[in-house]
């Protein structure tokens, strides 16, 4: 039987499995009764780690895993991922490949599709089966102005999805599956090296879940402190636009927008920041946006829940003078 | 060195109007010019020339009226540019539009590494730089952050992979899709405005226009364009049309707005 069944390529390069394969695994359960088939996994691991990420990966909705291990220096490897994930397509013959949006996935998945030579969809926000049966995949473009539906005409389909926007499911440890152990020969792996990781990331702000983010109203790197502090008295993360990274002042992992990370926290505060399409991109989807601005007719008032119109020097100071006194 | 740049004529985002109703651009809004990404790409290609001489080769996929962007590469520092534009390549995805660049690429004979920006700001996909080196057979690296080191044979970079940035060294020749901003060695680069004497040097310079034809002895034709594109938009719409209807308040009202926020959304108690 041909192109049946959803394979989740579950990432995997540092040790551990990138939880949004896991969101993955349980898209292509929810998927699966209107696909036929089983849902696979396919995972590239060192020995030791095999039977732990076999039975993970099992708990999160796979009937079948497909595991290719390697040596722990190789893991990093892209080129082996790759492979991998060739081998496990022409293995399994599923109708839909899902693999996560990170830059990993955006980095491997492609080069697999080409391979094969099959449509693939970036970065997709939703995955669902229409009436007459088909994968129609639903993908932002024009730096998240437009939201397209793309159906796929060869085997299988193809598509990179964003973490977080599939809820992560329950694990159940009962569930049985078969766990198939393959080999993936290793063409060309000496044209790249990774020589190790070089900078941890200073946050994560995708998994923020309240987030302080200062623009172009910050006036001087030194004014980034007091802002550090309103962050830090909400337990939030501190994050930016994009200019205060392109002046050096902040961590390009603070940049909240296109070229940085894309967010949706419970509580999102924009200081001092206009809200340009690309900075919008990021941070939209957030639960509640509060923005504080000088101008009322800034494009961020209109993605806002809250504006207020002011100073962000003198509000900010005067909400760190709040949380910190009893009278609040 | 030969080193290839992959440029896309993009609409200015910050510029662009959409039709709410079909999900596409106002045409007539739509001027076309570098993806802002694929500036650094040019960047980055200038500094390498600087450090090994050789040539830059910029190479497009785009209607005709794409030509100023091009002309704009060449003021920036591009000796060669490259317009794919035929109603043939015409509806292209991102399969069809790699394979149709990797062929002009085999095309151009030797090279030595091949740049281009990490995504377009109209098609975000990130998947050209990746197919376009795997139909070349090369080895690419994507999300590049800094370029550490160059020489005729490797480079090392170093990359997001999602969780950490790592130190990867690809031999060449070798496809690399890089981020911004984006480190040389110890330098931020930062594209600059090309100086008024090199936009003259470019409005008399040839665009060489190449259509499918040109690329008959090394590609398939049916694999160009919408027939060689295996995905269809079936439905498409505007995103941003709703607004939040943002309650306004003002200075210390504004204060107690945000307190009073604060803690019916469970931040502070």
């Amino acid at each position: 039987m041909n192109w049946q069944g959803i394979l989740v390529y579950a990432e995997n390069y540092s040790g551990s499995i990138n939880r949004a394969s896991f969101e993955l695994l349980g898209k292509a359960r929810e998927l699966i009764p209107k696909v036929g088939g089983d849902v696979y996994a396919a995972v590239v691991t060192n020995k030791e780690s095999v039977e732990r990420h076999s039975k993970e990966l099992v708990a999160f909705g796979a009937d079948k895993v497909i595991v290719y291990t390697v040596e722990e220096m190789l893991l990093p490897n892209p080129v082996v991922h790759r492979a991998a994930l060739i081998n496990a397509i022409s293995y399994a013959k599923p109708k839909l490949v899902l693999v996560p949006a990170t830059p990993w996935g955006r980095s491997i998945a492609p080069r697999v599709a080409a391979a094969i030579g099959t449509g693939i969809t970036a970065d997709c926000l939703d995955v669902y089966i229409d009436e007459n049966g088909d994968v129609v995949q639903v993908r932002p473009a024009f730096t998240g102005n437009i939201i397209a539906h793309i159906k796929t005409l060869t085997n299988p389909v193809m598509a990179t999805v964003r973490p977080g926007v599939f809820p992560l499911p329950q694990p159940r440890y009962d569930r049985k599956g078969e766990v198939i152990v393959r080999d993936v020969g290793v063409p060309n792996a000496d044209r790249v090296k990774v020589l190790g990781v070089s900078k941890r990331k200073a946050v994560k702000l995708s998994e923020a879940e309240v987030i302080v983010a200062i623009g172009r109203g910050v006036k001087s790197k030194e004014d980034v402190k007091l802002f550090e502090e309103l962050a830090k008295a909400l337990k939030a993360q501190l994050a930016c636009s994009r200019p205060l990274v392109d002046m050096g002042w902040m961590e390009r992992d603070r940049q909240v927008g296109f070229s940085g990370s894309i967010v949706k926290p419970k509580l999102y505060i924009a200081l001092g920041i206009s809200g340009a399409p690309q900075h919008i991109a990021g941070m939209k989807d957030s639960k509640y946006i509060i923005a504080v601005n000088i101008d009322q007719s800034a494009p961020i008032v209109k993605y806002s829940d809250l504006v207020v119109i002011g100073d962000i020097y003198d509000i900010a100071k005067k909400l760190l003078h709040a949380l910190k006194s009893s009278q609040f | 060195m030969d080193i290839v740049v992959l440029i896309k004529p993009t609409p200015d985002i910050t510029k662009v109007k959409f039709d709410v109703e079909k999900g596409v651009v106002e045409r007539s809004s739509a001027t076309l010019e570098i993806n802002p990404f694929d500036l650094y790409a040019i960047e980055v290609a200038k500094r390498i020339k600087r450090l090994f001489g050789g040539t830059i080769t910029s190479i497009s996929m785009a209607p005709p009226h794409a030509e100023p962007a091009l002309r704009d590469a060449i003021a920036r520092g591009v000796d060669r540019a490259i317009l794919l534009s035929d109603k043939r390549f015409a509806g292209a995805d991102t399969l069809a539009t790699s394979y149709t660049l990797a062929a002009t690429i085999r095309k151009l004979g030797h090279f030595d590494i091949i740049l281009c920006g990490e995504k377009s700001v109209d098609g975000d996909t990130a998947h050209v730089g990746p197919e376009v080196a795997e139909f070349l057979g090369i080895p690419h690296i994507s999300f590049v952050t800094r370029i550490t080191s160059i020489s005729r044979d490797t480079i090392v970079v170093e990359a997001d992979f999602g969780d950490a940035y790592y130190e990867v060294e690809l031999r060449l020749p070798a496809l690399v899709a890089l981020s911004r901003p984006v480190i040389f060695k110890e330098e931020f680069v930062e594209p600059s405005m090309p100086r008024v004497s090199d936009v003259l040097r470019a409005k008399r310079a040839r665009v060489e226009v190449w259509n499918a034809d040109a690329l008959s002895d090394v590609a398939n034709a049916s694999r160009f364009g919408l027939a060689g594109s295996p995905t269809r938009v079936v439905k498409a719409y505007y995103a941003l049309e709703k607004g939040r209807n943002a309650r306004v308040v003002r200075g210390d009202e504004g204060v107690v707005a945000i307190l009073n926020a604060l803690r019916e959304l469970g931040v502070v108690l």
